[in-house]
């Protein structure tokens, strides 16, 4: 699916000093860019090995390793609910749920390494702090109605903005997305399904939906990113065909086509949401930013739990890794010495 | 993070009949490793039935900048496809 940068350490070397070279002679650098550029405008993919801008480099390597991250933290809200869900059936689809996650997580992370960046290197900046992840993660998941809602609004609002993606122009990413949509759509549908269940139940039952509807609505619209108005990588990221459409419109796609399924599930649409008969959308109210721009800073309500958890897990499989490591190591030896 | 295992290139065959595809890659200490991990990674929906994997490292690869070099040679080689030749409609299907 990627193709890593199979480069040889002569070659790369080579290409690095190529590159200095080519620092002292801004004449090449702009030939360079405008082959790549005309390739883009060509609907062409640049692959690993091309040559392409630092900037186009440094922004695809931290969206992607953004989006790996994201993948990984967003196992732990549906782990906690594994040995609770209410039939062995949803806990078999939670499971499965749970390690395409993973999965997604490890496609972008082998993405995002055809850029140049060890995993090692990647990790260490989630673990540090320094790397982010998706907003919503640090939302927590108090009931099951949240886990039904999550696999609906979450990943449906993930797959609407990765569905462009797929037509992303760095090849490896587009290839990971179109994989990742792929097993997203059961993400979005077994959530749907869980919820169907429910609206047929209890009363009771009906509530916990809608609560959850109520919480998690607002923060699955940010996950959208801030509005076109104040977006900082928009223009750029537009040229370069990483981006396809902007925040605000697949925003809006999101809601167009979310709106209709909580009415069918009986939810009671918050006030504020009207369907526009002249634009044909549904409109909404401004987002609470000031709370998105916190979460980002780390103050949402889950933000440490959910490092706690990660760097849990990475310390406490550190001794199966040196384990398999000195296994490696030592079936080497037998092998080269028989 | 301690550091990252070898990373492997991934093929996989969907079925009988049709031969390996790169999928993708995975880290690894060991081949046999490399083989689980993809199984696990790659082949989750019954997406192949056999699996080759090979340390990226030992792949040789051709350089996209001499691309012209490599390639260009056949592009001006129009005489080697079957819709070059013009065979009167009288003749039928050739």
């Amino acid at each position: 699916m990627y193709t890593t940068d199979l480069r040889t350490a002569e070659e790369k070397a080579a290409a690095e000093k190529a590159g200095l070279k080519l620092a002292e002679n801004p004449e090449s650098i702009a030939e360079l860019e405008e082959i790549f550029q005309a390739r883009i405008d060509a609907d062409e993919y640049i692959e690993p090995k091309d040559w392409m801008p630092d900037g186009y480099r440094k922004t695809l390597t931290r969206q992607i390793s953004q989006h790996a991250h994201s993948e990984i933290i967003g196992m732990f809200p549906e782990g906690n609910w594994v040995t609770r869900a209410p039939t062995l059936m949803r806990k078999l689809i939670l499971i499965a749920k749970i390690q395409d996650e993973a999965g997604h997580g490890l496609y972008l992370y082998s993405a995002a390494e055809t850029l140049g960046t060890s995993r090692a290197e990647m990790v260490d900046q989630l673990l540090s702090g320094k790397a982010k992840f998706s907003t919503i993660f640090n939302y927590p998941t108090m009931n099951w109605a949240d886990i039904g809602t999550v696999g609906w609004l979450v990943d449906g609002a993930a797959i609407t903005n990765q569905i462009p993606l797929c037509r992303c122009s760095y090849g490896p990413y587009a290839r990971a997305m179109v994989r990742v949509c792929k097993e997203e759509s059961f993400h979005q549908r077994q959530g749907y399904e869980a919820l169907l269940a429910m609206a047929k139940g209890t009363d009771a039952q009906r509530k916990m939906i809608q609560d959850a509807f109520d919480r998690m609505f607002w923060p699955s619209l940010m996950m959208f990113g801030p509005p076109d108005s104040d977006s900082m990588h928009l223009s750029q990221n537009t040229i370069w065909k990483i981006k396809r459409f902007s925040n605000d419109e697949l925003r809006q796609r999101f809601v167009d086509a979310t709106i209709p399924q909580a009415q069918h599930l009986g939810i009671t649409i918050p006030e504020g949401i009207v369907f526009n008969e002249e634009t044909g959308h549904w409109d909404f109210p401004d987002l609470d930013w000031d709370e998105f721009w916190a979460v980002v800073k780390g103050d949402g309500v889950c933000s440490s739990n959910r490092m706690d958890a990660r760097r849990k897990a990475v310390d406490d499989g550190a001794w199966v890794r040196e384990a398999a490591t000195a296994y490696a190591e030592k079936q080497a030896q037998k092998s080269s010495a028989a | 993070m301690d550091n990252d295992w070898d990373l492997y290139e991934v093929f996989v065959r969907s079925k009988r009949g049709l031969s390996h595809k790169h999928c993708g890659s995975v880290h690894a200490a060991d081949s046999k490793m490399a083989i689980e991990n993809a199984r696990d990674l790659y082949t989750r929906r019954s997406e192949g039935e056999s699996i080759w994997v090979i340390r990226a490292a030992d792949i040789t690869a051709s350089d996209p900048a001499e691309g012209d070099a490599l390639f260009g040679p056949a592009a001006d080689k129009v005489y080697r496809h079957p819709t070059f030749y013009e065979i009167p409609d009288e003749v039928g299907k050739m």
